[in-house]
This record gives structure tokens, C-alpha cells and sequence, in this order.
């Protein structure tokens, strides 16, 4: 089947077997390898990537057919303009990785669940994390970490350019 | 990136909380595992598996996979018997193993045939289509029914029998006798239970040989990428020089990938047979059933003590069950690998511990998950019989450990199961932890929740582990001593690569390998590049596993900047034209001997080594092979406060204050990262994790929706402090720390919730206590 999706900003036009998974399209497609998979079960959330900017989709539960029409946004495209994304840096700040592998899923879990809830407490943070395992920090940095990015993000806004 | 951004505790760079170098590429997702590795013509293999746990294979036909467009082969092992490679032997070499089931399987989910493929799906399609015809066999499940011999689970093996060795230290004779004649005794025994490391990322590889060259690469998730090379040479009689074993980043090991699997062995044998690469990555249900677990240790502890409380004996016995084939990754001339630590902090005048281990039909392993070897099941054994002699005793647990541990004075401390403890102050730890918990008032608050009939809990933990494995003359693994290396190569601007024999899968050794030799060399260690896991490049060692690499590759480290250090001094009395015997290292540069003015840095002193050597060899680097004299001994004191709710049965650990001393510590950011992550695994291992099979021996646990890993919802909040003993024979004096939190915690959690459950009358619930099992404990606790 062929598909039209946009990832990272780029549009593409692939043709896919109707049983790939959206996570398997972007890394062996696209080679988009930031996206990790886990486990079978969609359990781990090692797999999130952003839909249309401000959705989190485990892309291990998702046909590529299904992003068909949609933008997709994976931890290769969290930088804009260069910088690292508020998130990025709050996560190597506090030391909220040490493998790596639950990071790129952990990030974009916590990017789409602060643009839900701009200012939340370490009990919804743990609470929106629940979906995304990670064996090697215990958590307690990663929650640190969004806490983090929340106050950068929603810091008195330097005058930007609408988006 | 700033070069000065690190900051100053008047030290260069030891103990400062240095942000990650690795970071940069794992938070920009371009981290590469090995999934990620994609090599021309590349081919992908999947393994079928047993639905039996133990059945004669009649009958494998391929055909129909076969026909399965892009299927190239399927691989049994008598394909694999014709390349010598159906049996391999396992990592101590008592024992071998099939690759692939050979006549029967022998455990549910056992690696029957390997489908090769030019696509994922395609090999996915293949594994359906192998038809395997099986004649189901009865399976031993229980090692104390194994033990009877009724069933046979290795009918390959020359000694017909179900029990595979006996092990034992101590003395037998006066260790009962102390027991007999102690005033109070106790005896109880508890499981530790079958659990699995399960790192996020599964194991996998890419195997690629060249049919020009006759190398052959190997891309794999390897905790020992030099100890695999060697066993990959001489189990095929490929010669080392064309084997190259690369393990690029890995996604958390925790013991899992230390072991060989069939996937590797299979995707070799595919790749030389086919002349190209060949994936094979596993599955979450492959990881958590077929490849190593941990644990599966059946203790029964006997402490005796005066009226007092003063401890006169212990004696540890233990039934082991090892699976299928003993594949335990422990050291050669150690079957039971650390369990002789079992006296813990305490000074018993006596001790003796056995242990016998026997064959059942489930999957092999035993691999030290996140453990020095067997040291966390040695830890839970002391640590719960401290607390059942304190309940005994009618005495408070933190007042019997101050009673009976090894004094600060006594170090080094010869315990009687034959370690030499190389530093401690347990008293102080402990007592510093009780200060900082609050011990007096949450004992106070306690007595008040009991009168009310709320359950309450304190558990406390003062392990000591042992790690660094180790000096020569007691450890190999296949006779390959278990020292490790280091080599240092300094560039004339500075700036220069650091290699270790070690493989981070998490750790940090970009940063800390770097900043040891920063501190060393006066340079900076964010120009410092450290590189691991390439067979090729890196000097020999051993790995990482078992919190060994801190403790010697760590040293081997040291030791290499310090031979580097004493050749720049010969450049250095060169350049500033003086005496070597003058040439002084003050404040991480060469001064000459009271003339503060004549002084060159050791960035310095590269661009020398390059451009002006003068009388001296030229450049600048080093290599060494470090043996550590004895093997280090972190301890800690751990302390749980926990609540439970009468009607669910549930446990909400109210606070976790984790005190350690690993010795002197290189960067505190990460070590407290380590102990955050290895508590979250012990706290997932009390309440919540367990490999069991039903009596048929099926895996009830074969994916993340039955074996449960915390997440940020149930994971407690950790409270971390430290003292600081450093080991004597250390050149840093540090220790190794990641896997301490996970030997100490189990045993805190569970000494927690019993204390909780004290009013009651329970006195022990084998882990993992699921609400489930606390409730039912307590009903049970209700019938008169």
C-alpha cells in the first residue's frame, strides 16, 4: 500500500506491506533508528513517537498505514533551529538516562504530556510516565527532568515567532 | 561545549559530579544498538521453540518453511552437528549445552530451529511453517522432586542422575556443634525466587562474515566482547585474529548478556555458510524465557546466639535449581560463585554453608543479575536470619546488627568462610542511616499505629558485598584469568583516547574511564575519548559484569596514567632542563624541585613527547594489565518504612534512605544514578517480579503484561547519603557500586513489610510478596 506521512518535517511516499508496524517503517524505511522497540506487548513505550505534534503513540501499536495523512515527529526531529529541545537537555541536566534506550520514548511522552498540562506536580509527571518503563534511572532524575523542561517551557516567553 | 564547564572541589576531576559525555548522542536518538546496525545483503534470522518443557522430537520437517518466498534455510541442529556446533560448552566449563534441541527439548520455549530469511516477516512466516512433531515427556519442575532422580532431565549425560554438584565452606563439624550448643537458635528457610534482568533492549547480533578475508565480525549485545571472542575461537576453531567482535551500545545488561545464546551461535554458523550477514534480535518472550535468569535458590539459615544476642554460628544450605543445562555464569573455581559473603557484616566466630544444585526442566542460566555472583541471595539469606533472630530474641534489628558487627578496628577482617574484608565502619553507617530515618521517633509512631491496629513496618539491611573479581590466582572463567586493562594514548595537542577491556551498558564509562585519567594527568577529561566493546582496538579484559570494572579496570586505569605520568616526567626534566629526580608532580603539573616558576603542564609536555622528546622515546602512552591483589568489599546501611492496607494487601513504601560506601567515589551524579536504578530493581524483585512455572512447566511469565517492571507510578521516592571508607588496595581506593542497591534492597523491603506483619503472627512470606500473597497471608493469619 502506499502511504503519504510526514516525519520530521519531511513529506514522503512510501510503499508498505499493510502489516508494518509504524515503528518498524521508521527505522528500517526511514532509518530513523532513534525509535526503539521493547517488547511485544506494548508495554515498555521505548516506541513513542509524537503524532501531529502533540499526540504520544506507542508506533509498535500502530500499521504505518495508519500514520497515513499524519505528521509524525521522532527524537531526531525534537531539535529546532539547531538547539536541543528544552526536554533534551533537562534529561542529560539531571541525569535522566544511563542506557539510553527508553530515552527517545520517555522524551516524547513527557513533550506531549506538557502540552497538556504546562505546569505539573511530581504526581502527574509519575502518573503520565506510567506507560514508559525504564530499568536502569528508578525515575526519580526523569521526573526531575521534566520538572525541568515544564519550568523552561513555560517560562515568561521571550517574544517568538508564531508557530 | 565549553572545555571548563566542570566544576572544582579543589580536585581536577575525581569526585565531581561531571555531566555525561555520552549523553549528547543518546538524547539526539543517535545512540547505534545493535538493531540499528543494517550491512548490505543482510539476511534475518527468528527461532522456532518449544511449546513442551520437556518431549522427544520425532520428527522436523521444513518444507513447508522452506517454500515460504524469501526463506534461504532453516537450520536444526543436525545441520549444526555437522559443523561441530550442536553442543557448546557452557561459561565454566562443567557443563555443556545444546544450541539447538537436540533429539529432545528439554524446557518450554527451548531454541528447536532457526529460520534464515531475506526479510524480518519473512523469517517470522518461516518459524510458523516448521512442523515439529513431539512426543511430550513428564517434566521435572521441583528441584526437591528432582532430587529423587525419578525423571531424568539429561539423559546425555554419563552420570545418570538429576543433581549436578555439591559445594561447601566452612567447617561442618564445629559449626554444628556452636549451633547445638548456642542458647538460642533459629532456622528458617527462604526462596529467593527465579527472576530475569530483562534489559529494555533484548539481546541480539549481526553476524557478518567475509568470504574474502575469512573474518568474521560479530555485532552483539555483550557484556565480555574479548572473553566471547575467545570462546567463539576456541569452540569453532576459528582463529582468534579472524574474529572481531564489536559491542556497540547497549541498552542495559544487568547480567543478561553475559552468556552465549543460540541466536549468536546460529547467525554465525548462517552468516559463514551464506557469505552474508545475517540479524538476529530477540523477542521479550525469547529474553525473558530462554536466556539467562537469576536466582532460584532454596535457603534454609541457621543462626545461633548467646541470650545476649551475640551470634555464635550460621550455616547456609542451599538447593539450587539450575535448569536445563548448568549454565551459570559464576567463575570457574567457584560453582557457587560469592555465596561464602553469607556472613554479611557480622563476626561469627564460626560458619560452614553448602550447597547442592540439580537439573530441572526449565531454562538455564543463573547469571548474576545485577549481582557479584550468587552475592544477592547470600545477602537476603543473612539479612532475613538477622531479622528472624532479632524477632527471636525479642530485640530491636538495628540494636542486633550494632551487637554483632565486625568492628572498624578489625579491618582487615577475615571472616570465617574465607574472604578478607579490605575496609569498613558499619557502625557508623548504620548508625548515621538511623539518625537520618529518624529511627526513634518512626519506632514511636510505629507503637502508636500497632495500638490502633495499623500495619506498620521498618525493615532495616546492612549488606556487605563483594566485588571486583578478581585476583588471578582464585579467578578465571575457562582458565582466562579475571584481570583487566587499560591503554592510554595522549595526542600531541592534549587531548587523547582512552580503551578499557570493560563494555558500559549504561554505567557511564565515557565519563568516568575519563575522569580517572584526568585526575591522573592533570588534561581534561571532556578531551579525553573513551572506547569500549571493539575486540580489535580496546586492550584484553574481562567485561563488564559483576560491579567489577570500577574496582579493576578502574585501577588497571590508574595505573596506565601513572605509567604515562612517569614518562612525562623524563620529557618534563627535559624540556625544563633538570635533574628527573627534581622534576616534581605538584597541582597536576611538573614543577622543578622549589623553583615555583619552572613548571610545564602535561598538555605541555604532549606537544613535546611529539615534537621535542630530546634523549627520550618519543610519544606518549601506555598500557597496563592490572591483577588486583584482593577483591573489594561496599557495604551499606538500607532502611524501609512501609504501611500496608489491611483489606488489599497492599504495600506503600513510604520511604527508602539507601547509605553506601563504595569506597572513594569518581562522580557522584552517576553513583547516585546507580543506586536509584539498582533500589528500583530490588523494589520490582521484592514486590513484584518471579519467573515461576505451573507444575507442567509452563512460563507464566513470558512477556512485560506477567512480568511486571515498575514504572514511574509504583517506583518510591529514594532517599541516598554515603560514608566513604576506600579499600586500601586499591590505587583510587574505590570500590564498585551499581549492583550494591540490588543486593541490599530485597532483603530491606521484605524485613519491612514482616515487621509490619509481626502483630499478626506472620513471620515470613517468600517474595515476591504481590498484594495478593500479603492478603492471603493475612486471612491465613486469621483462622485460629
Amino acid at each position: 500500500m502506499k502511504i503519504s506521512v510526514t516525519v520530521n518535517g519531511t513529506a514522503y511516499e512510501r510503499e508498505v506491506e499493510p502489516r508494518t508496524l509504524l515503528a518498524y517503517f521508521l527505522r528500517e524505511n526511514l532509518g530513523l533508528t532513534g525509535t526503539h522497540v521493547g517488547c511485544d506487548t506494548s508495554s515498555c513505550g521505548c516506541c513513542v513517537v509524537l503524532m501531529d505534534g502533540d499526540r504520544a503513540v506507542k508506533s509498535c501499536t500502530m500499521f504505518a498505514v495508519m500514520a497515513d495523512g499524519h505528521e509524525i515527529t521522532t527524537i531526531e526531529g525534537f531539535k529546532s533551529g539547531g538547539k536541543l529541545h528544552p526536554m533534551q537537555q533537562a534529561f542529560s541536566d539531571q541525569h535522566g538516562l544511563q542506557c539510553g534506550y527508553c530515552t527517545p520514548g520517555m522524551m516524547a511522552t513527557a513533550i506531549a504530556f506538557l502540552k497538556t498540562n504546562p505546569n505539573p506536580n511530581e504526581a502527574e509527571i509519575r502518573d503520565a510516565l506510567s506507560g514508559n518503563l525504564c530499568r536502569c534511572t528508578g525515575y526519580n532524575n526523569i521526573v526531575k527532568a521534566v520538572l525541568q523542561a515544564a519550568a523552561e517551557l513555560s517560562a515568561p516567553a521571550e517574544p517568538v515567532a508564531a508557530s | 561545549m565549553s572545555t571548563t564547564e566542570v566544576p572544582t572541589n579543589g580536585r581536577h576531576a575525581m569526585g565531581l559530579p561531571m555531566k555525561r559525555k555520552e549523553d549528547a548522542r543518546f538524547i539526539a536518538g543517535k545512540g547505534r544498538y545493535v538493531d540499528d546496525i543494517v550491512l548490505p545483503n543482510m539476511l534475518y534470522l527468528a527461532i522456532v521453540h518449544s511449546p513442551y518443557p520437556h518431549a522427544k522430537i520425532v520428527k522436523i520437517d521444513k518444507t513447508a518453511a522452506l517454500a515460504v518466498p524469501g526463506v534461504k534455510a532453516v537450520i536444526t541442529a543436525d545441520d549444526l552437528a555437522g559443523v561441530n556446533l550442536a553442543w557448546i560448552p557452557t561459561f565454566h566449563g562443567y557443563d555443556k549445552q545444546m544450541v539447538l534441541a537436540v533429539g529432545k527439548v528439554l524446557y518450554q520455549y527451548q531454541e528447536v530451529a532457526a529460520v534464515v530469511a531475506t526479510s524480518r516477516e519473512a523469517a517470522a512466516d518461516g518459524v510458523e511453517l516448521v512442523d515439529v512433531e513431539y512426543e511430550p515427556l513428564e517434566p521435572v519442575v521441583d528441584p526437591f522432586v528432582a532430587k529423587t532422580d525419578k525423571t531424568l532431565v539429561r539423559e546425555d549425560r554419563e552420570n545418570k542422575t538429576n543433581h549436578i554438584y555439591h559445594w561447601e565452606v566452612g567447617k561442618r563439624a564445629e559449626t554444628d556443634a556452636a549451633l547445638a550448643g548456642s542458647e538460642v537458635k533459629i532456622k528458617e528457610r527462604v526462596y529467593f525466587q527465579r527472576c530475569h534482568p530483562a534489559p529494555l533492549e533484548p539481546c541480539g547480533c549481526v553476524a557478518d562474515m567475509n568470504p574474502a578475508t575469512g573474518t568474521l565480525t560479530l555485532y552483539m549485545t555483550s557484556q565480555a566482547p574479548h572473553a566471547h571472542r575467545t570462546v567463539i575461537s576456541l569452540v569453532t576453531g576459528i582463529p582468534e585474529d579472524k574474529i572481531h567482535v564489536i559491542s556497540p551500545d547497549i541498552g542495559g545488561g544487568f547480567g543478561n548478556k553475559v552468556p552465549i545464546y543460540a541466536g549468536y551461535v546460529c547467525s554465525a554458523v548462517a552468516s559463514i555458510v551464506t557469505g552474508v550477514p545475517v540479524k538476529w534480535i530477540e523477542t521479550r518472550t525469547e529474553n525473558l524465557t530462554t536466556t539467562g535468569f537469576a536466582r532460584d535458590y532454596h535457603m534454609d539459615v541457621e543462626i545461633g546466639a548467646t541470650k545476649e544476642g551475640k551470634v555464635t554460628a550460621l550455616k547456609v544450605t542451599t538447593v539450587a535449581d539450575h535448569g536445563a543445562f548448568d549454565a551459570a555464569a559464576d567463575p570457574t573455581k567457584y560453582p557457587a560463585g560469592m555465596f561464602g559473603i553469607c556472613t554479611g557484616s557480622y563476626d561469627f566466630p564460626i560458619a560452614f554453608t553448602e550447597l547442592d544444585a540439580y537439573f530441572t526442566n526449565k531454562a538455564p542460566g543463573g547469571v548474576a543479575y545485577r549481582c557479584s555472583f550468587r552475592v544477592t541471595e547470600a545477602s537476603y539469606a543473612i539479612e532475613r536470619g538477622m531479622d528472624f533472630l532479632a524477632l527471636k530474641l525479642g530485640q530491636d534489628p538495628a540494636e542486633v546488627r550494632l551487637r554483632n558487627f565486625v568492628r572498624k578496628d578489625q579491618f582487615p577482617y577475615a571472616t570465617p568462610l574465607g574472604f578478607v574484608y579490605d575496609s569498613g565502619d558499619y557502625h557508623t553507617t548504620l548508625n548515621k542511616a538511623l539518625d537520618i530515618i529518624g529511627y526513634k521517633e518512626l519506632r514511636k509512631e510505629q507503637a502508636e499505629k500497632r495500638a490502633r491496629g495499623e500495619l506498620m513496618g521498618i525493615g532495616i539491611s546492612t549488606f556487605t558485598e563483594v566485588v571486583g573479581a578478581g585476583p588471578s590466582k582464585h579467578f578465571d572463567i575457562m582458565g582466562i584469568k579475571m584481570f583487566d586493562s587499560a591503554e592510554i594514548r595522549i595526542h600531541p595537542t592534549g587531548s587523547g583516547i582512552v580503551r578499557a577491556g570493560t563494555k558500559s551498558q549504561g554505567q557511564g564509562h565515557e565519563t568516568t574511564w575519563a575522569q580517572i585519567v584526568a585526575e591522573e594527568l592533570g588534561l581534561d577529561p571532556l578531551n579525553l575519548m573513551v572506547e569500549e566493546g571493539d575486540t580489535d582496538t580496546a586492550p584484553y579484559g574481562l567485561g563488564t559484569y559483576a560491579s567489577r570494572s570500577t574496582p579493576v579496570a578502574g585501577a588497571a586505569l590508574a595505573m596506565a596514567a601513572r605509567r604515562v605520568r612517569e614518562k612525562a616526567r623524563k620529557i618534563a626534566a627535559h624540556v625544563l632542563e633538570a635533574p628527573e629526580a627534581d622534576v616534581e608532580w605538584i597541582d597536576y603539573k611538573f614543577q622543578v624541585k622549589g623553583v615555583p616558576s619552572k613548571t610545564i603542564t602535561m598538555k605541555e609536555i604532549a606537544f613535546a613527547a611529539y615534537t621535542n622528546p630530546g634523549p627520550n622515546e618519543p610519544g606518549l602512552e601506555a598500557t597496563y594489565y592490572y591483577d588486583p591483589p584482593n577483591l573489594t568489599f561496599p557495604y551499606g546501611a538500607y532502611i524501609a518504612v512501609v504501611e500496608i492496607d489491611k483489606e488489599t494487601g497492599y504495600t506503600h513504601v513510604r520511604r527508602f534512605l539507601a547509605i553506601d560506601d563504595c569506597g572513594t567515589v569518581i562522580n557522584p551524579m552517576i553513583v547516585e544514578g546507580q543506586i536509584h536504578g539498582g533500589l528500583t530493581e530490588g523494589y520490582a524483585i521484592a514486590f513484584m517480579q518471579e519467573i515461576a512455572y505451573d507444575e507442567n512447566g509452563n512460563n507464566l511469565q513470558p512477556n512485560f503484561t506477567e512480568y511486571l517492571i515498575p514504572t514511574s507510578l509504583e517506583t518510591p521516592k529514594w532517599e541516598t547519603s554515603s560514608t566513604c571508607n576506600p579499600s586500601p588496595h586499591h590505587p583510587i581506593g574505590a570500590k564498585g557500586v551499581g549492583e550494591s542497591p540490588n543486593v541490599g534492597s530485597p532483603a530491606a523491603f521484605v524485613n519491612a513489610v514482616m515487621d509490619a506483619l509481626s502483630p499478626l503472627g506472620i513471620k515470613h512470606i517468600d517474595m515476591p510478596l504481590t498484594r495478593d500473597k500479603v492478603w492471603r497471608a493475612m486471612e491465613a493469619a486469621k483462622t485460629p
